[in-house]
């Protein structure tokens, strides 16, 4: 097969584009395809980025524009403004996080399912945070068991915490 | 150097080797993003920076923590022509955004299943890739990477928010997991649609590993997670087993619905791709995808005997435009490379009939 758009060289990259539920096939050579994609790809990039998507996201929330416009919004440690987050809808660096907390309002709830990790843990820095981890988990436990009147398992969670809560101290 | 020298000493293990459910699994992965502590992410971070954490990473694989996992190669992007970076990208050993990215390096471990990107996106990227259904193995593997690497770095964690990544959409548990399946029997009863578009409901992704959509060339799919916040790593991998469970099941139905109900046809089909990828003398990439799927069915189905079924994978990657431009050993127009891709193929085949 011959490319569409040359009609010289052999056709070699092929390829269906979906505009508005209209598909249409592509049968190209690679330089034409280049061209093509070229075009393609601005096209995309325009629509279907994840950072184009994520800014999209910022800018539909109204109270984050408005953040967003407040000078004071730039993070201390690598210099990313909260605009230009927006815009490239990437964190230059671990501490925007937290200097962009406002900023990002539910933004990570919306992207993601939940605000709230419960995966792994550092092993060799996370062992506080683990500690505490348990300790939620654990009185959490025991008010269930107190209000299905399980009161020697309570005693016991009880006492797990307690040994738990002295080790924390300890520690700190 | 004869073909299969070049493709022993070429490919990495899950190219070569088998696992579990290989029939409908092609390969699993699991990679996390890592990003240390006080450090500029790699879209901010000057040349030194950049230079300064590759330095640092590479002392942290040679602690004995690391090194009890294997022998590790670093391999700097400026050190590797083209088509040496071209052939890792094909490999799936690295991704196509490293290449463009200044700085960056890849750790290789010896059996390629293990590698780290450094100075993609994040500072870090672990990977681990597995042939066949071995999710859980993929898991443990990077998991333990992660542990002796923390031995001496220190990752940004967040209490609240997990590994704290560039991008928000890896946040959490950085951890992206996937199968690459190859789906052929649901795809000519036309059920795939309706399969991929339950997937995505559930917090699931699926692309097609060459091409878009439903339109996969080779018609092989890939299901990943999207959410990396708010699940713990086994849940994110039970959900994925749960889905690739029930798709595993559903081609096998499809496979035996059609060794039933349309024998002569499917074998039509699969031995005249066979036929042609043991004749032509020029094949487009897109084309012989389509006929190694079919050929890699009629394997799994029988119809086809003496023929290793490990040659989908091996050829949808040695077919390359890098590794054909490496076999080869000068670059070519895509024209000739379709000459030397249906060259490749029939010698691989002949290959067979001497085993």
């Amino acid at each position: 097969m011959l490319c569409e758009q040359c009609g010289e060289r052999p056709a070699t990259v092929h390829f269906t584009e979906i505009v508005q539920g209209q598909k249409s096939e592509f049968h190209l050579c690679e330089s034409c395809a280049r061209e093509k994609g070229q075009a393609a790809y601005e096209a995309m990039v325009g629509a279907f980025s994840v950072n184009q998507l994520l800014s999209g996201l910022l800018h539909l929330d109204p109270t984050a524009t408005q953040r967003a416009g407040a000078p004071a919004s730039r993070c201390e440690n690598c210099g990313l403004t909260f605009q230009q987050f927006a815009q490239i809808g990437r964190f230059g660096c671990p501490n925007c996080y937290q200097a962009f907390s406002h900023e990002l309002g539910n933004l990570l709830k919306r992207v993601q399912s939940s605000d709230q990790h419960t995966g792994k843990i550092p092993r060799r820095r996370g062992g506080v945070i683990g500690a505490r981890r348990e300790l939620s988990r654990l009185r959490q436990e025991m008010h269930m068991r107190v209000v299905e009147e399980r009161f020697e398992e309570a005693a016991q969670l009880r006492d797990r915490i307690r040994s738990l809560e002295q080790q924390l101290e300890s520690q700190a | 150097m004869s073909l299969s020298d070049f493709l022993s000493n070429a490919t990495s293990k899950w190219l070569r080797d088998d696992g579990p459910d290989s029939d409908i699994v092609i390969s699993s992965r699991v990679r996390i993003a890592r990003n240390l502590t006080d450090r500029s992410f790699p879209m901010l971070a000057s040349e030194r920076d950049k230079q300064s954490l590759l330095d640092e990473v590479a002392a942290a694989v040679q602690q004995p923590d690391v090194q009890k996992l294997g022998r590790f190669e670093l391999l700097k992007m400026g050190d590797l022509t083209d088509v040496e970076k071209q052939v890792l990208v094909e490999k799936h050993l690295i991704s196509p955004a490293l290449l463009e990215a200044q700085g960056g390096a890849v750790i290789l471990r010896e059996d390629e299943e293990i590698s780290v990107m450094v100075n993609e996106e994040d500072h870090l990227r672990l990977q681990c890739l597995l042939p066949g259904y071995q999710l859980d193995g993929a898991y443990q593997m990077v998991n333990r990477l992660d542990d002796a690497l923390e031995e001496t770095l220190d990752f940004s964690f967040d209490e609240t928010k997990g590994y704290l990544t560039a991008c928000p959409t890896n946040v959490g548990t950085g951890m992206r997991a996937s199968v690459m399946m190859h789906l052929p029997a649901l795809v000519l009863t036309g059920q795939i649609g309706r399969i991929l578009s339950a997937v995505t409901h559930v917090g699931l992704a699926v692309r097609g590993i060459y091409g878009e959509g439903t339109d996969a060339l080779g018609n092989l799919f890939q299901i990943s997670n999207q959410i990396t916040l708010g699940q713990s790593e086994a849940e994110i991998i039970g959900n994925l087993h749960g889905v690739a469970r029930q798709i595993v099941d559903h081609e096998r139905g499809a496979r035996q619905y059609l060794l039933r109900d349309g024998k002569e046809q499917i074998e039509d089909r699969v031995c005249r791709s066979f036929g042609i990828l043991a004749y032509a003398r020029q094949i487009d990439s897109k084309e012989a995808m389509q006929r190694l799927s079919d050929v890699r069915l009629g394997i799994d189905l029988g119809i086809i005997k003496g023929v290793s079924a490990n040659i989908l994978k091996e050829l949808m990657v040695a077919t390359q435009p890098g590794f054909l431009q490496k076999y080869f050993g000068h670059e070519m127009s895509p024209d000739v490379r379709d000459v030397k891709r249906a060259s490749l193929m029939r010698e691989r085949l002949r290959m067979e009939d001497g085993e």
